[in-house]
């Protein structure tokens, strides 16, 4: 058994001359939930169709289980998708949209019945085979679109923002649904969303995508508390990101200000931009604290309030806090040395 | 607030131009007739009865038949077509329905003389076989069973290509993707997706040419030259010929019910949207 199921190697796609996907590395291995991430326009929807067979590479090659298939059409792939707004067919009814593929494969008729029975069951729509699609809720006609593309048994599931039309709450279930369902039949998911929460919550493994090219390849906890530049950083989560100065091993100046890190590895006095998450600086008291600002805005977030700091050099911290500060009060803030995170600067 | 009285103009148009005559017909239709042709308002079914003859059976028989092949014809020859249109870009799209459309910009009439001249024995298509030595004699082209199928498929072939073409051009591609997704190769995917999704514009189209095809009357006078009577010639006949109204009133009736009872079937199978904004 090869180590990886899908790898893709200097992967090319251009459109009319403009660069879609500028040279995708990636290996994914069987049974991994991987999600590609980035804002629209990214890439990611292209790597996906790539995947499928709907889209060939410019340049490039896309491996399954160590078999190039660049040119193999998407119906002799044994990779499905479920579609961004589920293209379920309008004129068959549910049953006969999930056993599409099986009728396809000329299975008989029991083998049919007791498949789609079983997926039915394993998407919680049972009973609902003989109604039409379209009387269906989003969430409900979601998991029909899974149900038909999971009742093939494919190697790889691909699915392309496939939560983006419900609403937040029927949202949150389905990402927990869909991991659960991804570990009890034990196939890769290839994932494609700009939601960073969805791909923090569901992932083995986050691919961060911008403009044509990964940014950064990790666990969501890598890339949450590790990102590898700006991009990731702004776009995993909030962040004060700020320009830094590396004066030795683990010691970076801001603002003309000498902190305490736990990077090293820099050259010294390297132009650096630093990552400090709101929720990594305490509040204390005004005179007690590393720096000293006055409190500019209060919003209120459910867990936590949103607090904005100007400190003594006129510069906005944003903090996370679940206690309450009053507008116009001067606090202290405290940054420890594991909150400093030191990113390489682009550009 | 609905805008009722936006329709009065169009409830009196009907009213006057479709409804109204529709009952003068029905009226007629029952009456019966005098020595001299003139309407007697008398109520009897003959009218109805006389149609029943052989000679007038025969000649719905060849009506429903000829109009049934034309729109086959037209299916077979105007599905593939309406595909190709659908699938090209916008520009090229809007290029191929206008050369659709443009004959229908000309005189139909017209239309159907030019269709005489290249039939007819001295014709252009027997001048250019006899000319290339395929034939000796010229074919007997012109005022066949044949000569009125290919008129009415020249006409009415728009009528079939257009409305699945508007159906096709709003298939969800990713309908499609979909299909081969699941494993379907192509013939499949038309098959068994595309077809079955544009059933309401093969439909619409159907009826389309079905209805003008068995009510014709000039195509079958012009490229039929009289041995094709269809039910628009026998009622073109009854009214301006034999001066029998009545008759003519009640095969117009008939034709009316007949419309009516296609369109009750098919409508049937007329799914919900495609195809049906053309009505």
């Amino acid at each position: 058994m090869e180590e990886y199921i899908i790898e893709l190697s200097r992967l090319t796609k251009k459109f009319m001359e403009k660069e879609a996907l500028c040279g995708i590395d990636l290996k994914i291995k069987p049974k991994e939930f991987v999600t590609l991430l980035g804002p629209s326009g990214c890439g990611k929807t292209t790597t996906l169709r790539i995947i499928g067979g709907f889209e060939e590479p410019t340049a490039g090659d896309v491996i399954f289980e160590g078999k190039q298939i660049n040119e193999v059409p998407p119906y002799q792939r044994q990779i499905n998708t479920v579609f961004q707004k589920y293209a379920l067919f309008p004129h068959l009814n549910v049953f006969d949209n999930i056993a599409f593929g099986l009728r396809l494969k000329k299975l008989d008729q029991g083998a049919i019945e007791e498949k789609v029975a079983y997926m039915l069951k394993l998407v919680n729509l049972e009973g609902f085979g003989k109604r039409k699609v379209q009387s269906l809720s989003g969430g409900q006609q979601q998991r029909v679109a899974i149900a038909r593309a999971l009742v093939n048994e494919p190697k790889v599931l691909l699915l392309d923002e496939p939560l983006g039309a419900l609403d937040l709450k029927l949202r949150k279930e389905m990402q927990l649904e869909l991991k659960n369902m991804q570990q009890r039949v034990g196939i890769t998911f290839i994932y494609v969303t700009h939601d960073q929460e969805e791909a923090l919550t569901m992932s083995d493994r986050v691919v961060v995508m911008s403009e044509g090219e990964i940014q950064q390849i990790g666990t969501p906890e890598d890339i949450y508390n590790e990102p590898v530049n700006r991009f990731v950083a702004d776009f995993i989560g909030e962040g004060n990101i700020l320009d830094g100065i590396m004066e030795e091993d683990f010691k970076v100046k801001i603002e003309g200000r000498s902190f305490t890190c736990i990077d090293k590895g820099f050259g010294s006095n390297e132009v650096v931009e630093v990552l400090v998450r709101p929720e990594d600086i305490q509040i204390v008291e005004a005179n007690k604290g590393m720096l000293k600002g006055v409190v500019e805005s209060v919003v209120f977030k459910g867990v936590h309030y949103e607090i904005l700091v100007r400190d003594e050099s006129e510069m906005t911290w944003m903090i996370h806090d679940i206690h309450m500060v009053k507008v116009g009060q001067a606090i202290g803030m405290e940054i420890g040395p594991d909150a400093i995170h030191i990113m390489k600067k682009v550009g | 607030m609905k805008k009722q009285w936006l329709s009065v103009p169009y409830g009196i148009w009907a009213l006057v131009f479709s409804i109204a005559p529709i009952l003068i017909i029905a009226v007629y239709s029952f009456c019966s007739r005098s020595a001299y042709g003139n309407i007697i308002y008398e109520f009897t079914a003959e009218n109805y009865g006389k149609f029943l003859e052989p000679i007038y059976i025969n000649v719905l028989w060849r009506s429903v038949l000829l109009a049934t092949q034309s729109t086959l014809a037209c299916f077979i020859l105007g599905y593939p077509m309406a595909m190709i249109i659908a699938k090209s870009t916008i520009k090229k799209r809007n290029i191929m329905v206008m050369l659709f459309v443009l004959p229908l910009w000309t005189n139909f009439l017209l239309r159907t003389y030019a269709w005489m001249v290249l039939l007819r024995d001295q014709g252009v298509i027997n001048q250019f076989l006899i000319y290339i030595g395929i034939i000796d004699e010229p074919l007997k082209l012109l005022y066949s069973h044949n000569a009125v199928l290919l008129g009415m498929v020249y006409n009415f072939l728009p009528f079939m290509v257009l409305p699945i073409y508007s159906v096709l051009s709003k298939l969800d591609n990713s309908l499609v993707e979909a299909a081969e997704d699941l494993g379907a190769p192509p013939w499949q995917v038309f098959l068994k997706v595309i077809f079955p999704l544009s059933l309401p514009g093969v439909i619409s189209g159907a009826i389309m040419v079905f209805m003008p095809a068995v009510s014709t009357f000039v195509i079958s006078d012009l490229l039929g030259g009289g041995q094709t009577v269809l039910l628009g010639n026998l009622i073109q006949n009854q009214f301006l010929v034999a001066r029998n109204w009545q008759f003519g009133s009640a095969i117009s009736m008939i034709m009316i019910i007949m419309i009516l009872i296609t369109m009750g079937i098919t409508s049937k199978y007329q799914g919900e949207g495609g195809g049906r904004q053309l009505w």
